[in-house]
């Protein structure tokens, strides 16, 4: 197109590598040019719902009429995932869904977003047992992260603020956050197994559990 | 199918029934005590009618729990709801319970209602963790329909088979749940497995498999179905009528 | 159950076309789909658009709650109760610690069982409420959801005020509740009972006289009284089918036998007599909320019990013996005798039951959950038996169900 200018990455000077800051490079029009795509992204985002349990009902309170997600632009609902933009997972997901949400995620079409609604989806929350997974971010990228069981709207409402900040700063310059994440090909996970057993070791290591306590 | 079509939809649909008569009405009970009181009177009914299959009997919480020989549950649920003077016509659930101690029975409880009656029965039989007797009682599906996902659940969580059950198989785990059956005492709260892989089987299946063998019947899922599964039919077992 | 082809049809087709059965289409819904209320999936069996089977699958949402019932105290497991049938969180909590009670001896002071009664008939509204407004998104009305919506936020104020959380109450504790009602509350509740009734006559005008309404209800799903017995419905699926049976009433609980309310009774067994029955009982739980104002004692809330109650807090941090007491209750937790109970209750769904074994130890040894949703969904494939694919959803939105409480 020959609008955005693509400097090289870094430069010798003297003994120090200096980053360029890529931004700084950009021409006005290309600023301009991100500001209005980030604006129309960030504004209209089309959710999909992934909901499964309690915060379902939370997100649902949220769209209708006395929190109003349509002052964000997301009231349009997107329930088939080839039209959305943001997966908004509202509950605890168990193993059995693992594959049913990953199928979901690699159905949606980028730029995507993901935001984790609640602790069960953060980080499995009160649910440290045989069925469920311990944070949907094993499974697919998140971008936010909105605490609590469940969450009020004006939490997932304050995340989906954090993510419209988040898209308004992302630049087409910037290729890289366009890339398709690609789990690993032999274990299928986005972190490495050692690195999950490791997290979940202090609470989650089975072995040391073989019988309910008295 | 012939559906009855309502003819007038603004005409009230419901006949108010139940309409407040405290005096034939029963009462919240308060002070239960912990053991005794009366015991139901089916229990009577069922020690003249069955003789030695039925076991012991315990009031317990104002219930009464009546123990009943493995093998016969279902013969006497289907008289239990198919007597007019007992009527038991409603089963509330289906469940098992293990407990801590080693060398006790497994039991299997079924919580009936005569709602005619207002009664309430809790049947139990024991199946002692000697190795050698069968985890298997008889199905009341053919009593009660409802005690269908009830059953599967009770097979899905502990492993009790349930003869006579028209499709027993994995209802709230996936068909190829390798970890074994979670309320059981030996399988511990967060599974037998690491969480990297519990989740690298959970995310090796396949979102669209078709796990029924009904479903089997009906289009080709043959190649979905995951590999267990798959040597069990091979090995020609048959699920259904 | 009409399934007489067998496993071996599908075993000597291996590798080669699948043969399927006439022109019969199998088409999937969910477990991602807006309609399935969760995590439900349908497998269903075509003929043209008339459903000749189908077959369900559910445990999307299996998290395990009876496993981890064994690990906790009693008081440690009210908070699971919220979740499991998340639209009546505090119905829950009350049915949990009515069990729990039982199973102690315990006899709950006279405010309390008033204080209860108000819990469980404000969740039963907010749980229909959810019904209402997503079964007419289901049909195609967006009008009362919003409607209903906006008057869940009304429960979820008071609620919140109480408890200090909207949707996950844990508001009880086995021998009372969390806390006594704040100052002022109850005239919020009488404001609410003041407005609600009209909003209820607004969507009542909306949707009963409905043509579209009517047309996508009326004759769908039906069963009848003995079917719905045998199935195991129960709530106001059963009693849309002509069966008279209401746990308050039939096995009462919290002193329900001395309030003065209905219970609706359809005579067809279809979707829209559910629908009548259930708006019908939001407008008697707006009676026995009204009666349960009138009569609320005053007086302690907890029992005085120190066995399962904790000493007030200024003297746990002031005294050594009860901050031992307040110690032991918390840490080792409180003790039932050996026994098992099964306490049911009726919850918006239907007959909701907590089975409790205890071997004496302060952890019960099974906490089991009777749901009923999961059992009236379990009637889904004789429901919908012959009725076209779009009417499918009419009758799933009809059962009520939440998946929480199915999978567990």
């Amino acid at each position: 197109m020959g609008l955005i200018t693509r400097p090289d990455q870094s430069v010798q000077t003297g003994s120090k590598a200096v980053s360029f800051n890529p931004v700084a490079q950009e021409g006005w029009v290309t600023t301009r040019l991100d500001f209005l795509v980030n604006w129309g992204r960030a504004n209209s985002l089309w959710p999909m719902p992934f909901g499964t349990a309690c915060c379902a009902i939370e997100f649902m309170a949220s769209a209708a009429s006395h929190f109003d997600l349509a002052r964000f632009g997301m009231e349009r609902m997107s329930f088939s995932p080839r039209q959305a933009d943001v997966l908004i997972c509202a509950g605890r997901v168990p193993f059995k869904l693992a594959p049913v949400i990953r199928r979901i995620y690699q159905q949606m079409p980028q730029p995507k977003w993901v935001i984790s609604m609640g602790a069960c989806a953060s980080t499995g929350g009160m649910f440290d047992s045989y069925a469920v997974v311990q944070g949907i971010d094993t499974i697919i990228p998140v971008d936010v992260y909105v605490p609590g069981c469940p969450p009020r709207p004006e939490g997932l409402i304050y995340g989906i603020m954090m993510l419209q900040r988040k898209i308004m700063d992302e630049r087409m310059s910037n290729t890289a956050i366009r890339d398709e994440m690609t789990p690993d090909p032999t274990s299928q996970l986005y972190i490495p197994p050692s690195r999950i057993d490791e997290l979940s070791e202090p609470f989650g290591n089975s072995v040391h559990q073989t019988r309910s306590a008295p | 199918m012939s559906s009855p079509v309502r003819k007038d939809p603004a005409a009230p649909a419901f006949a108010i029934v139940n309409a407040g008569q405290p005096g034939d009405r029963p009462a919240t009970p308060k002070k239960v005590p912990h053991k005794g009181g009366a015991a139901n009177p089916s229990v009577e009914a069922l020690r003249a009618k069955f003789g030695s299959v039925i076991g012991r009997h315990e009031v317990m919480w104002g219930d009464t729990t009546v123990f009943v020989e493995r093998t016969k549950v279902a013969e006497v649920c289907a008289w239990l709801q198919s007597d007019p003077t007992q009527s038991y016509e409603y089963l509330s659930d289906v469940t098992a319970v293990e407990y801590r101690d080693h060398v006790r029975p497994i039991e299997v409880v079924w919580h009936i209602r005569s709602i005619k009656f207002r009664r309430f029965l809790r049947i139990k039989c024991e199946i002692p963790k000697d190795g050698k007797t069968p985890l298997e009682v008889p199905s009341v599906w053919p009593v009660w329909k409802g005690a269908d996902w009830l059953e599967r659940e009770c097979y899905d969580m502990f492993g009790i088979k349930f003869a006579g059950h028209p499709d027993l198989r994995r209802i709230l785990l996936w068909e190829d749940f390798k970890e074994g059956f979670p309320l059981r005492k030996d399988f511990p709260m967060r599974g037998r497995f690491s969480r990297s892989e519990q989740l690298k089987n959970a995310l090796a299946a396949d979102p669209e498999a078709r796990y029924s063998m009904e479903e089997i019947s009906i289009a080709d899922a043959y190649g979905d179905l995951p590999l267990d599964m798959r040597k069990r039919l091979a090995g020609g077992e048959k699920v259904g009528e | 159950m009409t399934a007489t082809r067998t496993v071996e049809v599908a075993i000597s087709h291996q590798g080669l076309e699948p043969e399927m059965a006439g022109e019969n289409m199998l088409i999937n819904i969910g477990p991602q789909h807006p309609a399935t209320h969760g995590v439900l999936r349908l497998v269903l069996e075509l003929d043209g658009e008339t459903v000749v089977r189908c077959i369900p699958h559910v445990g999307y949402l299996h998290c395990g709650f009876e496993k981890i019932g064994e690990y906790r105290q009693y008081n440690q497991i009210i908070p699971w109760t919220d979740r499991e049938d998340y639209l009546n969180s505090m119905g829950n909590n009350v049915a949990f610690v009515l069990g729990a009670e039982r199973l102690f001896g315990i006899e709950i002071t006279e405010r309390c069982t008033v204080l209860r009664v108000i819990a469980m008939e404000l969740s039963r509204i907010i749980s229909h409420l959810v019904w209402m407004g997503t079964t007419c998104i289901d049909i195609g009305a967006f009008t009362p959801f919003l409607w209903s919506f906006q008057e869940r936020e009304n429960v979820y104020k008071l609620l919140e005020g109480w408890t200090g959380a909207r949707l996950t109450t844990s508001g009880t504790r086995v021998g009372g509740m969390i806390a006594d009602v704040p100052e002022g509350w109850v005239e919020g509740l009488r404001g609410f009972l003041d407005r609600f009734p009209k909003t209820l006559d607004e969507c009542d005008r909306m949707l009963t006289r409905n043509a579209i309404w009517v047309g996508r209800t009326v004759g769908l799903g039906v069963m009848s009284p003995q079917e719905a017995l045998n199935y195991g419905l129960s709530g106001p699926m059963l009693r849309a089918s002509g069966v008279d049976y209401d746990v308050r009433k039939d096995f009462p609980y919290l002193d329900y036998e001395t309030y003065d309310f209905e219970v609706p009774v359809g005579t067809n067994g279809d979707v829209y007599d559910r629908y009548l029955v259930r708006t019908e009982e939001l407008r008697q739980s707006v009676r026995i909320l009204e009666q349960a104002l009138k009569r609320l004692p005053d007086g302690p809330v907890n029992v005085d019990d120190p066995r399962v109650i904790l000493p007030p807090k200024h003297k746990a941090t002031s005294e050594m013996e009860s901050m031992i007491h307040h110690f032991k209750l918390v840490m080792e937790g409180p003790r039932p005798p050996i026994g098992e109970v099964y306490v049911p209750i009726e919850s918006p769904k239907g007959e909701k039951g907590y089975y409790f074994v205890s071997d004496g130890t302060s952890k019960p040894v099974r906490w089991r959950i009777r749901p009923p949703s999961y059992v009236n969904l379990s009637a889904i494939p004789k429901m919908v038996e012959g009725h076209l694919l779009s009417d499918v959803i009419a009758i799933n939105a009809s059962i009520d169900i939440v998946m929480g409480e199915i999978d567990r």
